[in-house]
C-alpha cells in the first residue's frame, strides 16, 4: 500500500519556495499566488486543495514554468531535480515539459487536438522529444491502454477524440502523460467534468499508473474526498497562501485549521424531513415523451416519464449526463413540447409550447439555470435584472418597482447597494443569488433549478442551499431539481427521481430511496460518491471485483 | 447531409444562378443605350440603313424571342456565333480562356503559399515587428487600386530598369518561358492584390485557435512553437482559410479585367469588356457564363474541402 510508505525519506524531486504569480486584471497586475512554498519527493502524491480562485492550478502549472495569458511568475524559486525552472532558458524548458514533468487536463475533450488520432498525440511527445521512434512509442501507449484498461486498447487509439466517450478520453489523457514515463504529473480536476460513476474509473486508472511507475503527482482538486483516495500529502490553499499542510490521514483525520475543517464539514447540512402529510400536487408530468429533431426522426430523449411535485416540497431528479433530466426541465417549461403526454399545473393541463402560455402561466413556472455567468446580461445592473419581471409581470414602476428590488435583495441576503452593481462585479454565489431574486420577483409557485450549484465551490454551494431551504420555508415555494450531485440530494430532498436513458428507474421518498434495498442502478449512483475515508476507493474498487 | 448530397443540391441551385445570371445580362445589355447595328455604323449612320443591319442581325426582334433562341442553342452545346465578326464564339473564347488561367494559374501559384507561409510567420512570430512590417505591407497593396499597382511596377520594372515588358502581348506559339517572362509584371500585380487578404485570414485564423485547451496541452508536452503553429494549430483553422483562398482563387478568374486591360493581357476579360463596349450579346453571354461558372465551382470546392478537412465530418462516431 502506498499510504504505508515512509513519505518524506524519498529524494526530493520538486521544491517551490517563496513562489508569487500575479494575474492582469483591470489594467494591473494582482497577485494570484502570495509566496507559497510546497515540496515534493519522487513517487510521492500531493493534493492541492481550494476554492476556486485559490490558485491552485495556477501552481501546478508554474512547475512547469508554464504561466497562463494574463498571468505571470513574478518571484521565488523552483527547482526540479536539480534544473532552475524559473529563468530557465525556452529550449531547457521545453525539455522538461512532456518528457520530465507531464501534465492532464480538466477537460479531456477540449485538451486534445480535434484533428489527430490519439495515438499520434500520445507518440507525439516522445518522438518529438526523441525519446522514442513512432513505433515505439506506439507499441507503448497500446501498452498504456491496456493498462487503463480502455476497451479495444489496440484499437482505440486510432480513434479521433470525439469517438470516444468522456471517461476514455480522460483515460487517454492519462496516458499521453505516461507516454515519456515522467517523474511528475500534474493532474488539473482530471475528474471534475465528469460523472460519478465515471469519475471511478478515472480515480482508479491514475492511482494504478501513478503507483505502477513510481511517478510523483500534484492532484488538484476542489474535492476533497476525491483527493483523499490517491494523496500522502495535501495542501490547502486559500487566496493564494498556504492554511495547511500535512499527511493525507492525520490532515483528515484531524485538520488544525478553522477553514479545513470548514472544508471537511461540507455536506453536512440536511433539510428535515417534510410533513409526512400528503401535500396537494402542484405539477404533474404525465406519461411524457419528448425527442429532439422533429416528432418523424430523432432519438427518444424521454420516454414515459410520469411523476407528481407536491406543493412546498423539494423533488430531485437524478442522473448521469444524457440521462435525459435537464430535457424533463425544457418540456415542462415548455421550451422543447413533448410529442406525447401531458403537463398538467395545479390540475389544469399547462399547452405544451410555452408560446402558447399566457403570462400568468408563464409566472408560475420559473428557472434557475447552471450557470449564472451566462444567464445574467453582463451590461443590466442588478436593479433591472430583478426589476425586468416585477415590470413585465406585475406592472410595476418607479418606487414601487424599486421597493421589491430592496426587499427581494434582503430575501436573498444581499445589501441594498448591490443593485447598482453589474453582474460581473459579483462573485459565483452572489451571481447565483440574484437569479433567485430574479425567479423569485415572479412570486412563482414551482422553480426549476437545474444543477444550480454545479459550477459554485461547495461551502458557497451549502450557502446557496440553506437559502433555498429558508425561501422554501418562508414562502411556501416547490422545487424541481435537477442535479448529478447525490450529496446536494441527500441536503435537499424531500423526494428522489432517479432517470437513467431518459427513463425513471426508480422514485420515492428520500429515505426510501436512500436506504437499501436500491434499484440496481441507483445503488451504483450511490456507492460511487466519494467518501473522506481515504481507503474508500480500495474497498469499493475490491467489492467490485469480487461482486 | 451526405456530401454527394451536398454536392448535388449546391450543384443544382448553381445551375439556378447561372440561368438567372443570364437573363440579368441580357436585360442589362438591352438597357444599355446603342446597339450592335449602332455602333458598328457609327452615330453618323443614317437611321434606314441602321434599321436594315439591325434586321440583318436579327435585332429587331423582341429580347425574349432572341434569348430563348440562344438559350435553346446553347442547351444543344452551341455557343452560337459572335455579331460583331461572325466568328464561332467557342473559337474566339477557347485561346482567350487558356491565356486568363494560364495568368490566374501562375498568380495562384506565386500567392498563395506566399500568403500561407507569410500567415504562418506573422502568427509564429506575433505581435512583433516582422508581423507589424508584413502587416502594414499587405494592408498597403490591399488600400491601392489594382490599375495603380500595375501602373507603379510598369513606371519600375518596365520603364526605369527596362526588366520586364510593359506590355504582356502573349501568343499561343511563344515558348512556356517567353510566356512567363511576358507576363510578370501581371502575375506580380495580380499577387500583390490578393496575398494580403489570403495571408491576414491565415494569421487571424490561427491566433485565433492560440488559446485553445489543446494548444496549451502542446505547449505542456514541450513541443517546439513552429511544430504548434502548424501541426496543431493550422489544421484546425483549413476551414476559414480554404473559403479565403477559393475566394481569391475566384477573383484572379473574375476579377482581373482590370489588370488585363493595363497591361493590354489578351485574356477573356478583355474580351468581355470589348465585346459590352459593342454590345455583342452572344459573347457577353458566353464570357459572364464562365466567369460564373468558375466562381460557383470554386466556391463549391471549398465546401467540400472544408468538410474533408473537419475530422467530425471525415470520421464520424
Amino acid at each position: 500500500m502506498r499510504s504505508k510508505r515512509d513519505v518524506g525519506a524519498g529524494e526530493r524531486l520538486l521544491t517551490m519556495r517563496g513562489l508569487r504569480i500575479d494575474g492582469f486584471t483591470d489594467d494591473r497586475w494582482l497577485p494570484i499566488v502570495k509566496g507559497v512554498d510546497l515540496h515534493l519527493d519522487r513517487g510521492e502524491v500531493l493534493g492541492l486543495i481550494g476554492e476556486s480562485g485559490a490558485g491552485k492550478s495556477t501552481i501546478g502549472i508554474a512547475a512547469m514554468g508554464y504561466a497562463r495569458p494574463g498571468c505571470r511568475i513574478s518571484g521565488g524559486e523552483i527547482d526540479f531535480d536539480g534544473i532552475q525552472i524559473l529563468g530557465a532558458a525556452p529550449a531547457e524548458l521545453r525539455a522538461v515539459r512532456g518528457a520530465r514533468i507531464a501534465y492532464v487536463a480538466q477537460s479531456a475533450a477540449a485538451s486534445f487536438n480535434p484533428a489527430h488520432r490519439l495515438i499520434d498525440q500520445y507518440a507525439e511527445t516522445p518522438v518529438q522529444h526523441g525519446i522514442l521512434s513512432y513505433p515505439e512509442a506506439a507499441a507503448n501507449a497500446k501498452d498504456i491502454y491496456r493498462r487503463l484498461d480502455l476497451p479495444n486498447p489496440d484499437q482505440i487509439g486510432f480513434r479521433y477524440p470525439h469517438q470516444v466517450s468522456g471517461g476514455q478520453l480522460q483515460r487517454a489523457m492519462v496516458a499521453m502523460a505516461m507516454s515519456c514515463k515522467p517523474d511528475l504529473i500534474v493532474f488539473d480536476e482530471p475528474t471534475t467534468a465528469l460523472d460519478v460513476t465515471t469519475q471511478i474509473e478515472v480515480l482508479a486508472a491514475i492511482k494504478d499508473i501513478v503507483r505502477q511507475f513510481n511517478t510523483a503527482a500534484i492532484y488538484i482538486t476542489h474535492d476533497l474526498a476525491v483527493v483523499a483516495q490517491l494523496a500522502d500529502r495535501i495542501m490547502v490553499l486559500r487566496h493564494g497562501l498556504t492554511v495547511e499542510e500535512g499527511g493525507a490521514r492525520a490532515m483528515l483525520a484531524a485538520p488544525k485549521e478553522e477553514y479545513t475543517r470548514k472544508l471537511l464539514a461540507v455536506r453536512t447540512f440536511t433539510k428535515a424531513a417534510a410533513d409526512e402529510s400528503e401535500s396537494a400536487t402542484v405539477l404533474e408530468v404525465d406519461n411524457v415523451w419528448a425527442r429532439y429533431g422533429g416528432t418523424d426522426a430523432g432519438v427518444n430523449v424521454l420516454e414515459e416519464v410520469s411523476l407528481k411535485v407536491g406543493r412546498k416540497t423539494t423533488v430531485a431528479i437524478v442522473g448521469e449526463s444524457g440521462s435525459g433530466k435537464s430535457t424533463l426541465a425544457r418540456a415542462i417549461t415548455g421550451l422543447l413540447p413533448p410529442f406525447e403526454g401531458r403537463v398538467l399545473f395545479n390540475g389544469r393541463e399547462l399547452p405544451a409550447s410555452c408560446r402558447r402560455r399566457n403570462k400568468n402561466l408563464l409566472r408560475h413556472l420559473q428557472m434557475i439555470y447552471q450557470m449564472p455567468d451566462v444567464a445574467l446580461n453582463p451590461r443590466q445592473k442588478i436593479r433591472d435584472v430583478i426589476g425586468r419581471p416585477l415590470s413585465f409581470y406585475f406592472g410595476m414602476h418607479g418606487a414601487e418597482r424599486a421597493a421589491r428590488v430592496r426587499e427581494l435583495l434582503e430575501m436573498i441576503e444581499l445589501s441594498d447597494d448591490f443593485k447598482d452593481r453589474y453582474p460581473p462585479e459579483l462573485s459565483g454565489g452572489q451571481k447565483q443569488r440574484v437569479c433567485i431574486a430574479r425567479a423569485l420577483a415572479a412570486r412563482p409557485e414551482l422553480i426549476i433549478c437545474d444543477e444550480v450549484t454545479s459550477a459554485l465551490d461547495q461551502l458557497v454551494a451549502e450557502e446557496i442551499l440553506k437559502l433555498l431551504h429558508r425561501l422554501q420555508e418562508e414562502l411556501g415555494i416547490t422545487y424541481l431539481f435537477i442535479t448529478h450531485d447525490l450529496a446536494t440530494v441527500k441536503a435537499i430532498a424531500d423526494e428522489i427521481v432517479v432517470m437513467l436513458q431518459g427513463r425513471i428507474v426508480e422514485h420515492g421518498k428520500k429515505e426510501e430511496v436512500l436506504t437499501p434495498p436500491h434499484h440496481e442502478y441507483t445503488d451504483l449512483l450511490l456507492s460511487s460518491v466519494p467518501e473522506m475515508d481515504p481507503d474508500w476507493l480500495d474497498n469499493l474498487l475490491q467489492k467490485r471485483r469480487a461482486a | 447531409m451526405g456530401l454527394l448530397q451536398l454536392v448535388a443540391k449546391r450543384l443544382g441551385f448553381g445551375l439556378l444562378a447561372l440561368f438567372v445570371i443570364t437573363v440579368l445580362i441580357s436585360l442589362g445589355v438591352e438597357v444599355l443605350p446603342g446597339d450592335l447595328a449602332q455602333s458598328i455604323l457609327g452615330q453618323s449612320a443614317a437611321p434606314d440603313t441602321v434599321a436594315a443591319l439591325r434586321r440583318e442581325l436579327g435585332l429587331d426582334r423582341p429580347l425574349h424571342v432572341r434569348y430563348g433562341e440562344w438559350l435553346f442553342n446553347f442547351l444543344q452545346g452551341d455557343m452560337g456565333t459572335s455579331l460583331a465578326n461572325k466568328r464561332e464564339i467557342s473559337e474566339l473564347i477557347g485561346q482567350r480562356l487558356l491565356d486568363t488561367l494560364f495568368l490566374a494559374v501562375a498568380a495562384a501559384v506565386v500567392a498563395v503559399p506566399l500568403a500561407l507561409a507569410l500567415g504562418v510567420l506573422a502568427a509564429l512570430y506575433r505581435e512583433t515587428l516582422f508581423d507589424k512590417t508584413i502587416s502594414m505591407v499587405t494592408l498597403g497593396f490591399i488600400s491601392l487600386p489594382e490599375f495603380l499597382i500595375g501602373y507603379i511596377l510598369v513606371a519600375l520594372f518596365a520603364v526605369q530598369v527596362n526588366w520586364f515588358p510593359a506590355i504582356s502581348n502573349i501568343t499561343p506559339d511563344m515558348p512556356f518561358l517567353s510566356q512567363l517572362y511576358a507576363s510578370a509584371l501581371p502575375v506580380a500585380a495580380l499577387t500583390f492584390v490578393v496575398v494580403a487578404h489570403m495571408m491576414r485570414m491565415t494569421r487571424a485564423a490561427i491566433v485565433n485557435l492560440m488559446q485553445s485547451p489543446f494548444i496549451e496541452m502542446a505547449q505542456l508536452k514541450g513541443i517546439a512553437a513552429a511544430r504548434i503553429i502548424v501541426h496543431h494549430a493550422l489544421p484546425n483553422a483549413l476551414s476559414p482559410i480554404i473559403n479565403v483562398i477559393v475566394l481569391n482563387l475566384a477573383y484572379l478568374v473574375v476579377g482581373v479585367v482590370v489588370i488585363e486591360v493595363v497591361f493590354v493581357y489578351p485574356g477573356l476579360g478583355q474580351l468581355m469588356v470589348d465585346s459590352v463596349r459593342v454590345r455583342d450579346l452572344p459573347v457577353v453571354q458566353a464570357c459572364v457564363l464562365i466567369f460564373g461558372a468558375t466562381y460557383i465551382l470554386l466556391n463549391l470546392t471549398a465546401d467540400i474541402l472544408s468538410i474533408i478537412g473537419n475530422p467530425r465530418l471525415r470520421h464520424p462516431k
